[in-house]
């Protein structure tokens, strides 16, 4: 889907203002403000019920909102959605189910090949039906999806979600590398904040009593996230290749603690 | 009085509503409207007996409500937060009230099992360009089914207009319906759609093999049930049902591979 206004956005992927979605009577997410520029990563954090699936919801579109959400020119976002209902004897396979989207997108099959390799989804995972698959493989399938159709924006609801470790670590390492060569603006929502630290140029926090915005550093603080989630929160913080991370650790929270 | 002769007319259209009812059952049995099926067929009664004390063809007011419903149903879906399956209860009820109250007790019986005389050039000729249509919209549409059903937020950011997406589904099955409602009647038409579709989900392992099973299974229900129904002066419909619920029946013997 090719969404987008003509107004000049002045370098941003999306702009959100006065966002407020409401279930009947109930708020859920109200006068939310903030943008993303393109090229950079977000990452959508918060207790669970803090309507942070609902926004990524009224970002894609199919949720109704007051407020304007506008992306840039030209927008095709990938989709990677929380979870699915499936039956486990559906007949669709993982091939069934990547080549719908490819003929869709008007991909070749060579992108649907580079889709899976990148999520390293096996041949004989992609040919089994897909509610037959684990949890891990699944997620893996709806990343590869996503992939195709040369997307300018991933919007990833947890996307590693029971995906195993080494799994975690390709789905999140492609996030970083199709930002950093393919210009690619990526939003995700994930309660990993190690990998939110790691990956985010900015966090968005969301709870049912504040909201806050800005570089990894100074949103993932013991303070705010106390604040946010209610209860004290660590996590902990993987040493970057030129061992930079270590010094943006924040003043406690040294356990591999997770939301 | 029922035909007695097996006509290039009546295989033609028993073979194209078969495969029409076999594409569009694969569908509905993955969207999960199994029950729907038969609740929707009932929504032609009405419009069968309106059009019986009007003195137009049965089957033009049966396709008239039918289309009708499907763009209520349809229509209150997209208005509300009801559950389909709740409208398509309230309003299959409603249908069935009214039809039953305008229909005379024979034509009632027909409307509801089916069974008619031999098939005008005219009947055979609409019916096959129905069952072309029905086909063509399944097999052109199948990936944007594939994704809507998967996850209809990702069918909506690949560009999919979902809910026009639902329409035409719902207005095909709506067909697909009509197209079997002069044979097997308001009661019955609902499992040619359904039974097929069932048979193909279990034996089959993906999309085109539950596609081509379901086909195949449907068109040896239509045309051996038509047959059947000619050698032995009974009404078709109960027979094309009674085939289809045969192979089913032997798919229960079959166990799928983990």
């Amino acid at each position: 889907m090719s969404l987008g206004s003509d107004v000049d956005m002045g370098g941003l992927a999306l702009s959100v203002k006065s966002l407020s979605v409401s279930f009947g009577s109930t708020p859920v997410l109200t006068n939310l403000s903030f943008d993303v520029p393109a090229g950079t990563a977000l990452a959508i954090v918060g207790p669970n019920g803090a309507g942070k699936s609902v926004l990524a919801r009224a970002l894609v579109g199919t949720l109704g909102h007051a407020g304007s959400v506008e992306w840039a020119s030209g927008t095709k976002i990938g989709y990677v959605p929380q979870k699915l209902d499936l039956e486990r004897d559906l007949p669709i396979t993982g091939r069934d189910f990547l080549q719908a989207k490819a003929a869709v997108s008007r991909a070749s099959r060579d992108e649907v090949g580079r889709a899976v390799a990148r999520v390293g989804l096996t041949a004989t995972s992609a040919g089994r039906p897909i509610g037959a698959l684990s949890g891990g493989q699944f997620q893996r399938l709806l990343v590869a999806c996503a992939l195709i159709g040369r997307p300018t924006v991933l919007l990833l609801d947890e996307p590693t979600a029971g995906v195993d470790e080494p799994g975690q670590d390709t789905i999140n390492h492609t996030m970083a590398q199709l930002r950093e060569t393919e210009g690619m603006s990526i939003l995700f929502i994930s309660h990993d904040l190690s990998v939110v630290f790691r990956y985010a140029t900015n966090v968005l926090c969301l709870s049912r009593h504040t909201t806050c915005f800005g570089p990894p550093r100074t949103i993932l603080t013991t303070e705010r996230l106390e604040e946010v989630y209610g209860t004290p929160v660590g996590y902990h913080v993987h040493a970057s290749p030129e061992g930079s991370a270590q010094s943006q650790q924040p003043d406690r929270a040294p356990d591999d603690v997770r939301p | 009085m029922h035909q007695t002769t097996f006509d290039p007319s009546t295989i033609a259209l028993s073979i194209g509503a078969g495969a029409a009812a076999g594409l569009v059952g694969c569908f509905a049995v993955m969207r999960r409207m199994t029950l729907a099926a038969d609740a929707i067929s009932h929504i032609a009664l009405p419009g069968i007996g309106l059009a019986i004390l009007l003195r137009i063809h049965p089957i033009v007011g049966g396709v008239a409500a039918l289309l009708v419903g499907t763009i209520l149903v349809w229509g209150i879906e997209n208005t509300t937060r009801l559950a389909t399956e709740t409208i398509i209860g309230v309003v299959f009820s409603t249908a069935l009230a009214l039809g039953s109250l305008i229909t005379s007790g024979e034509d009632l019986l027909e409307a509801l099992f089916g069974g008619v005389g031999r098939l005008t050039a005219a009947e055979a000729s609409l019916g096959l360009a129905v069952s072309a249509a029905v086909i063509a919209f399944v097999l052109l549409q199948r990936h944007r089914l594939v994704l809507a059903l998967v996850s209809p937020e990702i069918a909506h950011t690949s560009g999919i207009d979902v809910r026009r997406l639902n329409l035409g589904f719902l207005l095909v099955f709506a067909l697909t319906i009509a197209l079997g409602l002069r044979y097997l009647g308001v009661l019955l038409v609902g499992a040619l759609i359904i039974i097929p579709a069932a048979t193909a989900k279990r034996l089959a392992r993906d999309l085109r093999g539950m596609l081509v099973i379901s086909v195949v299974v449907s068109i040896a229900s239509t045309t051996l049930g038509t047959w059947l129904s000619l050698a032995f002066r009974r009404a078709p419909g109960s027979l094309i049902v009674l085939v289809a619920a045969a192979l089913f029946a032997l798919t229960l013997l079959h166990r799928r591979p983990a």
